[in-house]
This record gives structure tokens, sequence and C-alpha cells, in this order.
């Protein structure tokens, strides 16, 4: 409406100056402004003041200098080496940022799947399933997140121990020291069956944008999947077959108290995870069934009249108009996620919340590690939200 | 009418804020000798900082009383300034919130097994006054798994929890010995010595007292848990009090002395009474039968007689509290039973 | 038509036809019936097993009163030891409230479900008739609170006019707050307000029940209150302080006249909104004090409330919001054609319509804060979770948790289902209206 050209003559307000006046609303606008701005700047001042007065009278030191002290704090577990005699704070901190990233984008992946799944099965037309899921998200969304996070870690811990642990042959070892698996080897052949791999995706994204240009062309589809195959699983193992086919193991071995070698999902991971997982799982089906159900029946009536498949009208005709109502709450969700990744510092897992709450209690210094916390999650949060929203506007209707 | 409502409703909040404002400079205006003690005598009631969370130290029974040696001494402490021990306030504290509670003086005593360190006392601008368990780090393990020194935990997994003096007096340990292990920090206590039982570590590490009230109370269970017999470092668990208030730290400190002496005559919580009409000096002062020992720190010449009705003498604190648990008092007995308890005379 | 045929004619109503089009309407179909249904069978034998059939629900004690747990420990995995519930659901549900005294939190507990169930009737919000009788049995109530209240501010102004020294520089904000609230229901009810009118006595009445002091009952400071009315009073006083400050933020964003109000508000939501509840507890637990001059002392439960209210108002100003933008733009321009002032036009044209449209997700946010409340077990407080671990704790029943955690979640359910059913059906009722 505001395009229309006679409105935005009328709109414009004509310039005028602004009068000293109580009657006049701009000058009270700019008044009020003052008075309030005022204010909050004034109680700022004044708990910045008393903050530094009692830092000072308690002789509690400030400043961010801790960053480059020896830290000293043991760390469980970490995606790069550690060594709490030679390391300090700043790189501790920066493990449980890498940390809560881990259990964020992986949780995000898991959860929207899970969720997907779930909230298609609510409109599924087999009345036990509907139910089922149904039931499942009423419960799981009722149940403080704490609450499930301890449950599931109390439920790992029930486990059994590393010398009668559920074992698949020799390769995989589930206890209560968590999963342990077989770690490959690392060798040049595996690099270069890696770049083959994404030269073979890369292939196959070309390829299927000819096979659309040649359907709309000549309206039949050149098939896409063996070309897909050939690039993106034979290409990498022609090269890793080429390159002498090297496959050497280093499976976990019970030697003393644990499992050495081999990679390893801790319980706390685990049950961090696990509860995350499935508590926004809940809440991304509600979502996904809501955005199923927003598009009218009549896309669908007409997609079928046009002859199109069931599957093929979910794909091509439904689910793209659906993202457009489901991509801002799932924004909120992946938010949400990340932020309640932060109660991992109740099942200890060693997440930036965890690592700056065990710093900030051996230096005394509340205020910066509170600021460190803080800071790191208003960057998650902002990416995410700034992801979303170019995401959002790249598949949002083109105005005509 | 609405304008009269506007009015009506205004008119409160305001006098409301005023007289709150008004209040909060008053409250601050007066002060002598000691600034908390007067507060405290003032409000009736002594803030008394506590783990909530430990038995033998610090834990509500079923019927939500606090119960245990941290307790009691708050109970002490608050017998000495108000002669009645009902009148503590109980506040549950974190490993963490604890110093700045005691700072910004929401607690007035810090009773939460608090290790004696140097930096804790040069950094924080607290003090602390008496040592009310002299301790160490040690580490508990499974029967089954064999170790009979904590030499032998190279490789382990080790439950700790963050943010304490064990967390780095292990990671020195492990360093010294070059050895390694694997920490699984939790900061909730329950949680992690769920951790340890369920088998999710091979070793529980805290102050060698925790281990064993914990081990204690496993009931039938204790004999599959074993307390190695390696302390690594020292842990004098004390009670702190903050910097610049003399005579309160004067009197915490006079109320541990006292509780010691009596139990170096044998006054105890049943027999005080019967002590009031003794002969011998030293118990005549203690009890404020004779001289004005209570009135040179600032309380009631029988403060001592309050603190030794409300809780008993040093001994019965550990009786009550530590020996249910199983732990044998050690180097915490009286001087004269060869533990490091020793109070300056009472003169 | 031949037997066979009849036989396998196809029912079009009935038990039968309801499972084949529900259960078995195709292969596929049937395979996921079976499936899920081997399962519920399975996992719903197991439990009712578990909870019901091998449950133990009495352990004996010995002579110190200490639970002897053995046979518990026998069954475990196999029967719950609910002994446990029986034994600390008092601790569990009261906290370290006064035993003897427990009755009052009962009290407070029932009065908070009462104030929900109430608020959930509609003529309660409505001004004018239906709800008259609320008023009359309010409004005698009130009198005699304005009379105590009378006497209470009287004896405060005196004794800091007259210098007398008041210990405890909270005691009398605290009192004030109390104050204030009543005189509020007096005035929320002279003002037909019967559904704030309500619900400020109903907080008034619970305050005065916690902390004693009033009509004989015996004082019990904040440091005693624990479990389940602390799980409560964090969220709904959360929410009732943390409503109208939200509304004014979300005034403020929308505004177009100051940019600088909007400013302060966008960087104040989005900041809050951006960081996880429990760094703002951290900040209530271990930085406040440091705000604070010397000598001030705010209680920690007080302090937890004012990060749940500050952070509650982010999360409501955005929920608002919506509702402001929901609304036609003819509505703003018809009152400012009538010549309504800002506030005017706020008051009685916008905000009653907005507010009306946001009220199931305002239900949706309130319970994701009653859930959220427990995060306050990370600074030590003691609501129904922290109670749930401190019960937990108790050397004998220290491998229960299972049970504890089942407890802790019914409660939980029994709360927040109610409250969901309640804002779907309003959401329903709100659609289907605004399809007419």
């Amino acid at each position: 409406m505001s395009d229309d050209p006679r409105m935005s003559g009328a709109r414009a307000a004509p310039k005028r100056r602004i009068r000293l006046s109580w009657s006049d609303p701009a000058f009270r606008a700019i008044v009020w402004q003052i008075v309030i701005a005022g204010v909050v700047v004034a109680i700022g001042w004044y708990l910045f003041s008393n903050t530094n007065r009692n830092l000072s009278a308690r002789r509690i030191a400030t400043g961010f200098g801790f960053l480059d002290r020896v830290a000293g704090i043991p760390i469980g577990e970490s995606l790069i080496s550690y060594n709490p005699a030679e390391d300090t704070y700043g790189r501790a901190l920066w493990i449980g940022v890498l940390n809560t990233l881990k259990v964020a984008v992986i949780g995000v992946v898991l959860a929207t799947l899970l969720g997907t799944v779930i909230g298609i099965g609510r409109l599924s037309s087999n009345w036990l399933m509907a139910k089922l899921t149904a039931f499942y998200v009423e419960t799981i969304r009722d149940i403080p997140l704490l609450l499930q996070l301890l449950f599931w870690y109390t439920m790992l811990q029930g486990l059994p121990a590393p010398r009668q642990s559920w074992r698949i042959g020799d390769a995989v070892f589930l206890s209560n020291r968590g999963i342990k698996v077989p770690y490959l080897i690392w060798e040049t052949a595996h690099t270069w069956a890696f770049y083959g791999f994404v030269a073979g995706t890369i292939g196959t994204f070309l390829w299927n944008r000819r096979a659309n240009a040649a359907q709309e062309r000549t309206g039949i589809r050149p098939a896409v999947w063996p070309v897909g195959l050939a690039a993106m699983l034979g290409l990498p193992l022609a090269i890793w077959g080429i390159m002498g086919a090297p496959m050497a193991w280093e499976l976990p071995v019970l030697r003393g108290f644990n499992f050495q070698g081999g990679g390893t999902v801790s319980p706390e991971y685990f049950a961090l995870l696990a509860g995350l997982v499935l508590y926004t799982a809940g809440y991304i089906a509600e979502i996904v069934r809501s955005g199923i159900q927003a598009i009218a029946v009549g896309q669908w009536e007409a997609a079928g009249a046009l002859g199109l498949r069931r599957g093929a009208i979910l794909r091509h005709i439904v689910l793209p108009q659906a993202l457009r109502v489901i991509i801002p709450p799932m924004t909120s969700q992946y938010l949400n996620l990340t932020k309640n990744s932060s109660l991992a510092v109740a099942i200890g897992f060693q997440d930036v919340v965890s690592i700056a709450n065990t710093t900030l209690n051996q230096t005394g210094q509340a205020v910066e590690g509170i600021a460190v916390i803080m800071a790191v999650y208003l960057t998650i949060s902002l990416s995410i939200s700034l992801f979303m929203n170019w995401y959002n506007a790249r598949i949002a209707l083109v105005g005509r | 009418m609405t304008r009269f409502a506007r009015w009506g409703i205004g008119a409160p909040i305001l006098a409301g804020l005023f007289a709150g404002v008004l209040a909060i400079g008053s409250a601050r205006a007066d002060g002598s000798g000691s600034a908390t003690m007067d507060a405290t005598r003032a409000k009736g009631q002594l803030a008394c900082g506590v783990s909530g969370q430990v038995p033998g130290f610090s834990l509500p029974d079923s019927q939500g009383v606090m119960r245990g040696l941290d307790a009691d001494t708050c109970r002490a402490v608050t017998a000495a300034v108000l002669g009645d021990a009902a009148k503590v306030k109980f506040v549950p504290t974190t490993a963490q919130n604890r110093f700045t509670a005691l700072q910004s003086g929401e607690i007035d005593v810090l009773s939460r097994s608090t290790t004696w360190t140097l930096g804790r006392e040069g950094n924080l601008g607290l003090n602390f006054a008496w040592v009310n368990y002299y301790d160490g780090t040690g580490f508990l393990v499974k029967k089954a798994a064999g170790v009979k020194s904590a030499k032998e935990l190279d490789n382990a997994t080790i439950c700790v929890q963050p943010g304490t003096s064990t967390e780095l007096a292990i990671a020195d340990y492990f360093r010294v010995s070059k050895m390694k292990f694997t920490p699984i920090l939790i900061q909730e206590l329950s949680e992690i010595q769920g951790a340890f039982l369920s088998g999710r570590c091979d070793a529980y590490s805290t102050d060698a007292s925790a281990l064993a009230t914990f081990r204690f109370s496993q009931g039938p269970k204790a004999d599959d848990l074993v307390l190695l017999p390696d302390i690594i470092s020292k842990e004098p668990l004390g009670v702190m009090v903050r910097k610049g208030d003399d005579k309160w730290f004067d009197m915490v400190r006079w109320t541990f002395a006292a509780m010691i002496v009596a139990e170096e005559k044998g006054i105890t919580q049943a027999n005080v009474d019967t002590f009031l009409t003794s002969t011998d000096p030293e118990t005549r002062r203690l009890l404020g039968v004779e001289g004005e020992m209570g009135k040179a720190l600032g309380l009631d010449p029988k403060f001592a007689y309050n603190v030794i009705k409300a809780v008993g003498n040093l001994g019965e604190m550990w009786d009550r509290n530590i020996t249910p648990m199983g732990v044998p008092r050690g180097i915490n007995n009286l001087w004269t039973k060869g533990g490091l308890q020793y109070a300056p005379p009472m003169r | 038509m031949s037997d066979a045929a009849v036989a396998r004619k196809i029912p079009t109503i009935g038990a039968v036809a309801w499972l084949r089009a529900n259960l078995f309407g195709s292969w596929v179909s049937t395979a996921i019936t079976l499936a899920l249904g081997y399962i519920v069978l399975r996992v719903g034998i197991a439990f009712v097993d578990w909870a019901f059939v091998n449950a133990i629900w009495h352990v004996p004690y010995s002579k110190t009163g200490i639970a002897e747990t053995a046979v518990c420990q026998n069954t475990k995995g196999t029967g719950a030891c609910w002994a446990v519930i029986v034994d600390k659901y008092r601790l569990i549900l009261f906290g370290r409230f006064p035993y003897d005294e427990q009755w009052r939190p009962a009290v407070v507990i029932v009065l908070f479900v009462a104030l929900f169930a109430l608020s959930t009737i509609r003529a309660v919000w409505r001004k004018g008739t239906t709800a008259r009788w609320v008023q009359r049995v309010a409004l005698a109530g009130a009198g005699l609170i304005v009379l105590d209240n009378a006497v209470d501010l009287l004896l405060i102004v005196a004794s800091v006019g007259f210098g007398v020294h008041i210990s405890d520089p909270l005691a009398p904000v605290l009192e004030m707050l109390n104050t204030i609230g009543k005189c509020g229901l007096v005035f929320g009810l002279l003002l037909l307000w019967p559904a704030i009118g309500v619900w400020v006595a109903t907080l008034a009445v619970i305050f005065m029940l916690m902390s004693g002091g009033i009509l004989g009952l015996s004082v019990v400071p904040v440091d005693y209150w624990g479990g389940l009315p602390i799980t409560l009073i964090l969220a709904t006083f959360g929410l009732a302080f943390a409503f109208p400050l939200a509304v004014l933020v979300a005034l403020g964003r929308r505004s177009t006249q100051m940019p600088a109000v909007k400013t302060l508000c966008v960087v104040y939501v989005e900041l809050i909104r951006g960081v996880p509840l429990i760094s703002v507890l951290f900040m209530a637990s271990v930085m406040f004090p440091l705000f604070m001059p010397p000598g001030i002392n705010i209680d920690k439960l007080l302090r937890a409330q004012i990060a749940v209210i500050l952070f509650a108002a982010a999360y409501l100003a955005e929920v608002v919001r919506g509702g402001l933008q929901a609304l036609p733009k003819g509505q703003t321009e018809a009152a400012d054609a009538l010549g309504l002032t800002y506030w005017q036009k706020t008051g009685f044209i916008i905000l009653p319509q907005a507010l009306r449209l946001v009220i199931p997700p305002l239900v949706n946010t309130f319970i994701g804060f009653f859930k959220d409340t427990s995060l306050v077990l990370i600074i030590g407080i003691f609501d129904l979770l922290t109670m749930g671990k401190v019960a937990l704790s108790d050397p004998p029943w220290q491998s229960f948790s299972t049970e504890v955690y089942v407890f802790l979640a019914f409660i939980y359910i029994l709360f927040c289902y109610g409250m969901s059913r309640y804002s779907r059906g309003l959401e329903r009722e709100l659609n289907s209206a605004r399809g007419r």
C-alpha cells in the first residue's frame, strides 16, 4: 500500500521547525528521550561505579590479563590439544567454545531430522503412529530440559563397566565410559579420496543443474542418480584404490583402567546431545506439522490433478512452500538449542559455560568470566540469526 | 474518579519508595566497634554460609533441619553473638558463589569446608578465623579395581568437583608423578557422587573427610569402596570472615577456643550447669562466672556458656556429626591426645 | 450374492471399519501398527511391572530413624522404590519450611492452582456483572486489609521519620511491596478489574502465608522457603512483574517518534534473547552483589527473581510485539483520526485488542518459564528440582534417582499439560472466531 504513489505524497509530512513548547509532540518526544536515556545512563553509571568501588575495596583483580595466565585446570574432552601445565585460560576457554559448537551443530542437524520425522508422523493416517508421536511431543515438552538431562545422564551411568562392556566384535564398545569406536589411521590416500568426494559432489550438483535445464528444454529429464553415484562414491573409491587402498584401524583396547586408543563419545556429551535433540525435536515436530498443515489442501489436489505422485508433490510443491512458514520459528529453535547447551554445566560436559565458571572460580574474576560467556553466546546467536535470515530471504516468495 | 484512582495508586508507591530509601539510609548510618556484630544484633539473626549438601557437614534432614559440623559451627558462633543458636540463618552457597556471598555481606560467616590457602586469604579480601577440620585430598576407589596406592592411578578417570582446590591439587599431583588422568568435572555434588558409584570414574577425589563420610554413608556397601592411604595435599578447612572487622574475627576465633577449652576441662552440653559452681579459675573465667572475658570481645560475659549449652564442646560436635560417619578423629583431636586442636589460654 | 462375497464385504462403520481405516489401511500402515504396537505393549508392561507390580512403598527404619533400604536395593531394576517419595515428599514439595508449619506452603500451592484455574474462566476477565460476586467477597477482605495497611504504613513512616532503627534494610521495602500490593488490590477492585484484583489479592495472601508475621502466623524467613512454592513463585511473580515491563518495551520498540528509546529497547531485547538464562542467573548470583553499594544485600531468591523478571520481559516483549503487529493498521489510523493522544490510543484501542490476540503465546511463554525456573538449581536455590536433588543426597536414598526424577517429571507434566491444554483451547477458539 505504501508503494501507492497517490499515498506517498500525502504521507510525507512537510519539514517544519520544532517549537520549544510542551504542546508540540516532537518536542515532547525529544524531552522524553533525553529523560529516559539519562535515567538509563545514570543507572548504568551508578552500577558501574559501585562495581568499581567494590572491586577495588575488596582487592579483587580486574581485567582480562588472566587469559594469558597458565590455567592449571584439568579438562576432560577437547578437540584441540591441551596441557594444564602449560596452556592458558584463554586456550581453555577456546576449548569450551569448540565443545559448545560441537554439541550445537550436531544437535541442530539431528534435532531437525528427528523433529521432521515426528512432525510428519503426527500427520500420519496411521492412528497409532499419530497418537504416539502426539504423546511424545506433549510429554517431552512438559518436562524441564534440565531434569531430562539429569535423567539421561543417570541412565547412561547404568551401562556396564568397561570390562563387561557390550561390544561389536573387537571394534565397538559400549560401556559407562562411553562409546568407543575404531579410529581410522589417516593417510594421504584418504585425504585425496576426500578431495575426490568433494569434486564428485560438485560434479553431481552441476549435472543436476544440467538435467534441470534439459528437462525445461525437452521435457525429458536425464537420469541423475547413476552419475551422482559414480561421481560421489566411485571417484573417491577409485582414487583410494589407485593409491594402494590403505585401511588401518586403531582399535580401542582395554588396558589398565580404561580403553586406550580409538575414538570416544563420552557419556556426558552423549547425554547432553540426546537430551537436547529429544527435547528440541518435540518443538521442531510441531513447527513442521503446522508448516505442512498451513499449505492449503488445494495445492495437494491441484498437483495430484497434474499427475504428480505423492512424494513428488511433497518434495516439489508442499515442502518449498511450507519451508517459508517453517524457517522463522525453526531459527529460534536452533537458537534455543544452542543456548540450552549451556546446561552442560549440570552434567559435567565442559562447554564454554562450564569452563568459564571454573575460571571465574579459580581467578575470582566474576565480571570477566560472565562477560566471556555472554560474548560467546551473543556471537553464536547473531551468526545463526544472520545465516537463517539470509536463507529465509533466499527462499522467500519473490514478489511479483 | 479516575484522577482519584491514579493518585490513590501512586501515593502509596511513592511513599513506599521514599520510606524504603530512608530506611536503607538509616540502617547504614550507625555503627560502633564491630559493624558486623552491630548489624547482626540489630537483625537478631546471623547469616552463615554452608553447603547444604554434604552429609556430616551440612545437610537438611527429613524435617528440613540443617545438620552437620559446619552447621553446628554456625550455631556455635550465633550462640556466642546472639545468645541463642536458633537465630542462625543458614544460607546455602555453591562452590562458586561462596566468596562473593561473604564479600558482599550476604553472609557474615562462611563455614563451608573451605580450604585455607594463601591465594584465598591474599586475593579475596577474606580471613580464615579457625580451622574446624584438618583435612587433605584423598582418593576413593572401588575395591574391585584392586588399586592399593594413588601411584597406580595412571590413565584413570577421576571424578572431581570443578572450581575447588582439589581440582588443582590433583592436576599438580599427576604432573609431578608423570601420570595421566581423565577428569570428569561436575559441579553438582550428588551428581558427581552418582557418577563415581555407577563406575563412570575409577576414582573419586575430594577432601578425605568428605570421602570417608561418603564411603560410610553407603552403609553395607561401604566395604566395596577403598579410601587410598595417600593424602596428596594439606586441606585445612576453615571458617571465613571478611577482612577489616577484627572484632568479628576475634569473636569467631575465640568461640572455637572456648569450645576447645571446654573439651579439655570435660565441660559438656549436659553438665555445663554443674561447672558454674566450679572452683577452677579458668573454668570460672570461661563460663563468665568470674572476670569479664566476654566483654573484651564485645560479647556477653557468658558467651562460652551459651555456646556450650547450644552445641557442646568441640568433641561433642565431632561425635554428633562426624563419628556417625565412621571417621576417626585423628589429627583433629585435642593436642593433649595427639591432635592439632590447641586453644590459647583464656586469661 | 454368494456367502463368500458376503464374508468379504468390507464394513464401512463400526470397530472393524475403524481398525481397517486407521491401523491396517495398507501394508505399510499394517507394518507400522504391528511394530509400534509391539513396542508399546512391551514398554507398557515393563513400566507397569516396574512402577506398580514390583514397586516397594515402605521400608523399615532403624532405631536411629535411618531408613534401611536393603529391600529396595534388591529389587532395583525390576521394581520402583516409591518409599523414597513416601519418606521425602514433604522435603521435596515444601523444602526446609518448618515441619509443623508446612500446611502453609501446601495452602499456597492450592492457591496458585486455584488462581490459574480461575484465570481460565472468561467471566473473571470481563468488566461488569458476571464477576460481581468475586468483587463483593474480595471487597470485604480488602476493607480489612486497608485498615491493617494504614497502620503498617504509619508505623513504618513513623519509625523512619523519628529515626527509629530498622534492622534489615530490606524489611521495609518488602513490607512496602506487601502494602503496595494490598493497596493495589483495593484500587484494582475499585476500577472494576476483578481479574487484576483477584491476582493481586491472591499473590498478597500467598506472600503473607509464606512469610508469616500476620494473623498470628510465625515468621518464616525466605531462606526456609523451598520446593514447589519456590518454583511457582519464581514463575508466577516473574511473569506478573515482567508483563508491564514487556508491554512498555514492546511499545518502545515500535515507537517511530523516539529513535533513542527504540534503540534501547531493541538492544535490551536482543541482548537478553541472545544469551542463555543461566548466564543471567550467574550474573544475579555472582555479579549482582558487586553492583550494590556496600551494606545493601538483596536476598538470593529475590536476585534470582529479578533475573527471571528481566529475562522473561524480553521474551514477553516479543510476544506482545507480535500482537501489536498483527493488529490492522486501520485501528491506529482511526484512533489518530479521532484525535486521541498516544496513551489514550494505546490504552483503549491498541493494547486491549493486541493483548487478546497474544494470550495463547503468553500462556506458552509461561509454561516455558515454569520449566526454566528449574535452572536455579545451578545457582543453588531450593526450587522443586533442587529439593529433589537434596532428597537424593541423603545416603540411604542415593541410588534411587529414577524414582525421584519420575516423581518430579510427573509434577511438572501435571502443571504444564493443564496450561497447554488451556492455551490450545484458546487458540482453536481464536482461529475459529477469526475464520467467521
